[in-house]
């Protein structure tokens, strides 16, 4: 099966590759992510009611208001790469979490 | 498939271009007033010319509605004197904010008597300045009866000045009470308001257009500013602007020293937005500028550092206690009602508590206490100042969505873990922008700047006033004088400079060029400077300009945006090093260290150095350290007219 797998030739995933992750069940396409990215990372995606593509992750400044101004709740979410996930610490057990 | 690797996967080719592509393309737009770069002062300054009954021009090169550095948020409404809980006098504030070497006491003057006018207009028009929904009942600077709440900022102590940790005296509030001169703001409602007005004004916006030149009477350099070129980053169309006065509202020039997008993200405190564009513009057209020689250390963030700006000890921690790993409390101020106000720990205090973590007497890593708090206090902390401000919303979001609590949870610090910034990586627009006389205009006629655009800005609220001040006093300008025909051939070669990234589809892409741009300044403009090591960085930059420009290519609208950028960055960087050769001495203030004049702030040298062009050649001038004479006097002197708060529709 694996020997099978159809290979095509691309070049690097960029890092990040996916500054935010989109729900396709509850985002509709309205494109208003991409119309407040001060960068322009995103694109409509072809196929209309579609999430967006992000075209230019890797020049995500982390503005957040793609998140923030979206007006369906949980259609998109911030994904921060592995290196930028923040900590906190119970202050009572000591136990200590990370995003 | 929200990946284009996904995309790619799954349909067998990459998208189409989701926009019409317009290359070649021109469109003609024609108003009273343009204005270039719909941040802020961009948007103020439309809306203020707007309100004068005029025809405008709003250009933006990312979408008005978030753009600029506070399109996502702001949480202080700084230097608002003139507010009803204030207990200083406005002029004495502004007098006291410019008694600071190489600032801008003509736009502090303006903040300082206009900016709480302008926060109740921007009230008007759907902005939240007030806890209207009685939220922060009980916390400290909360007014019941405005239900303004003011921040402990600058209450007493003002630490605007490194390590200057002091309180002051005011004539006007002798008894010493709190300043109050700080207001805390919703700021993530501003910018959408903002936006939302200028098109109820009728204000004709440009989204997505980057303004790449000012044209000038007959095309000359040095002539009347009649108009601007752009460029639309999603089609390629070509826009030709003609205007009667044209405001310059763009930033400075964010990542000259760095870049760094593979891990990093955009690894500094402004995004790549900010590339300078409005200063070589105007550079361009023969406007004199100032300060360029100054330098700061680049506020790395996101990627490179966590992004609570630097960390714990810092403003965006305001009022949170600062404890070790075991609970112990740091002597790290916090810009809390505690320290009236103090942000930056002394180099004392600092060494004192490196010197305790090797010796075991403190535990790292740092931690924000929240849960010692004061319920009301946590929430307006972590609710209102972080939740508000800038960048900082979404990391609130992402914690909360992730469990955190801050009622029960202390929230890790980074500060000595992520260690400092680099020395050679500095940082272009410490006080560097265009010179500007009491009418915001700037040396060429017909040209105004506002915001970050002028020498010596300011944060949010200044941006603001300012805007709003340039907006008026352009559309006053704009009424005494006609439209002016524009050059074709100025036009002509703008647009031949545009286009020539698009013409070519393999060599140096903009990336590459931008990291050749900073390793350049890294190499000669880094801690060590003197007159050979600024030579070696002109000649590496000419040899870039030369060799590497020629080569620069661009495969869609949006990297042809980028490549323009660097052009921007390219000659921001030669403009710097002309500056800094032409300080003969070493400046505190400026962070500006001179191996071969190294004499800190010699007596003589205690002026503005400006810098311009004349028939393309570099000419510099100076300008003593208060030109702008008597702050009150001028002011009053050329707002006769000035009526307050707009009362219109």
């Amino acid at each position: 099966m694996m020997a099978d797998k159809k290979i095509t030739a691309v070049p690097n995933v960029t890092t990040p590759s996916a500054p935010v992750i989109f729900d396709p069940d509850i985002c509709d396409g309205c494109n208003t992510c991409v119309e407040v990215c001060q960068i322009d990372v995103f694109m409509p995606n072809p196929e209309k009611g579609k999430p967006p593509i992000m075209l230019h992750p890797d020049e995500c400044w982390y503005g957040g208001c793609c998140v923030n101004d979206c007006p369906r709740p949980g259609a998109i979410k911030f994904n921060w790469p592995l290196q930028q996930r923040g900590y906190w610490k119970n202050k009572a057990t000591g136990e200590v979490h990370q995003i | 498939m929200s990946t284009w690797h996904s995309y790619f996967k799954e349909k067998g080719q990459a998208p189409d271009w989701p926009y019409p592509v317009r290359f070649d393309q021109e469109q003609e737009i024609s108003s009273d007033v343009l204005v270039i770069g719909g941040g802020i002062a961009g948007c103020w300054a439309a809306i203020s010319a707007a309100r004068q009954g005029l025809n405008v021009a709003l250009v933006e090169k990312g979408d008005t509605v978030r753009s600029g550095a506070g399109g996502p948020g702001c949480d202080h409404w700084c230097n608002a004197p003139a507010n009803p809980l204030s207990n200083v006098d406005p002029d004495e504030w502004a007098e006291h904010m410019a008694d600071r070497p190489y600032c801008n006491g003509i736009g502090l003057q303006i903040q300082c008597r206009e900016n709480f006018d302008t926060l109740l207009e921007l009230e008007k028009i759907g902005g939240k300045v007030r806890d209207t929904e009685d939220e922060y009942v009980g916390a400290e600077g909360r007014d019941d009866k405005t239900k303004f709440m003011i921040s402990p900022r600058y209450t007493k102590v003002h630490s605007y000045v490194p390590w200057a940790i002091k309180p002051t005296t005011f004539k006007s509030n002798p008894e010493g009470k709190l300043n109050n001169v700080v207001i805390r703001v919703w700021g993530s409602t501003f910018k959408p308001a903002l936006k939302k007005e200028c098109k109820r004004l009728g204000v004709k916006i440009f989204d997505r257009v980057m303004g790449t030149g000012l044209l000038t009477e007959n095309g000359v350099q040095g002539g009347r500013v009649i108009g601007a070129t752009g460029v639309n980053n999603r089609t390629g169309e070509f826009m030709i602007f003609k205007s009667k006065a044209t405001i310059l509202s763009t930033a400075g020039a964010g990542s000259i020293w760095l870049i760094s997008t593979e891990l990093g993200g955009y690894s500094n405190m402004m995004s790549r937005a900010i590339s300078g564009d409005g200063t070589v513009m105007a550079w361009k057209a023969g406007a004199e500028l100032t300060t360029m020689e100054g330098s700061g250390v680049l506020r790395i963030a996101t990627g490179l550092k966590h992004k609570w700006y630097t960390g714990a000890g810092d403003a965006s921690y305001e009022n949170v206690p600062l404890v070790d790993a075991n609970g112990k409390r740091l002597p790290l101020p916090i810009q809390g009602w505690v320290d009236a106000g103090a942000m930056v720990p002394s180099p004392e205090v600092e060494n004192k508590i490196r010197e305790g973590i090797l010796k075991g007497e403190y535990a790292l890593p740092f931690y924000g206490d929240f849960p010692a708090m004061p319920e009301v206090e946590r929430k307006a902390t972590w609710n209102l100042m972080l939740g508000e401000e800038s960048t900082t919303k979404i990391i609130i979001k992402t914690f909360n969505e992730a469990g955190y609590d801050p009622s029960r949870d202390l929230l890790q610090s980074y500060k000595f873990i992520e260690g400092n910034s680099l020395p050679q990586w500095g940082e272009a627009g410490y006080g560097g922008g265009l010179v500007v006389d009491w009418n915001l205009k700037t040396t060429l006629d017909g040209l105004y700047a506002a915001g970050t655009q002028m020498f010596a800005p300011e944060d949010h609220s200044y941006a603001a006033a300012t805007g709003r001040y340039a907006g008026r006093k352009a559309a006053a300008y704009a009424r005494q004088v006609s439209e002016s025909k524009i050059s074709r051939e100025q036009v002509d070669r703008e647009k031949a400079r545009v286009y020539a990234p698009i013409k070519r589809s393999s060599g140096i892409e903009w990336k590459e060029l931008h990291a050749g741009i900073a390793r350049v300044m890294q190499y000669y403009v880094s801690e060590f400077k003197n007159e050979a090591l600024f030579n070696m960085a002109l000649g590496a930059l000419r040899k870039i300009e030369e060799e590497s420009v020629p080569l620069l290519f661009a495969l869609d609208p949006h990297k042809l945006l980028r490549s323009l950028e660097d052009l921007s960055l390219l000659s921001y960087a030669q403009i710097i090093i002309q500056a800094m050769k032409a300080r003969k001495a070493s400046s505190v203030p400026l962070n500006f260290r001179r191996i071969d004049y190294p004499t800190l702030d010699p007596p003589e040298w205690n002026k503005f150095l400006t810098i311009k062009q004349e028939n393309g050649k570099v000419k510099t001038g100076e300008l003593p350290m208060t030109f702008w004479g008597n702050m009150k006097n001028q002011y009053e002197a050329h707002n006769k007219d000035y009526s307050g708060v707009y009362k219109g529709k």
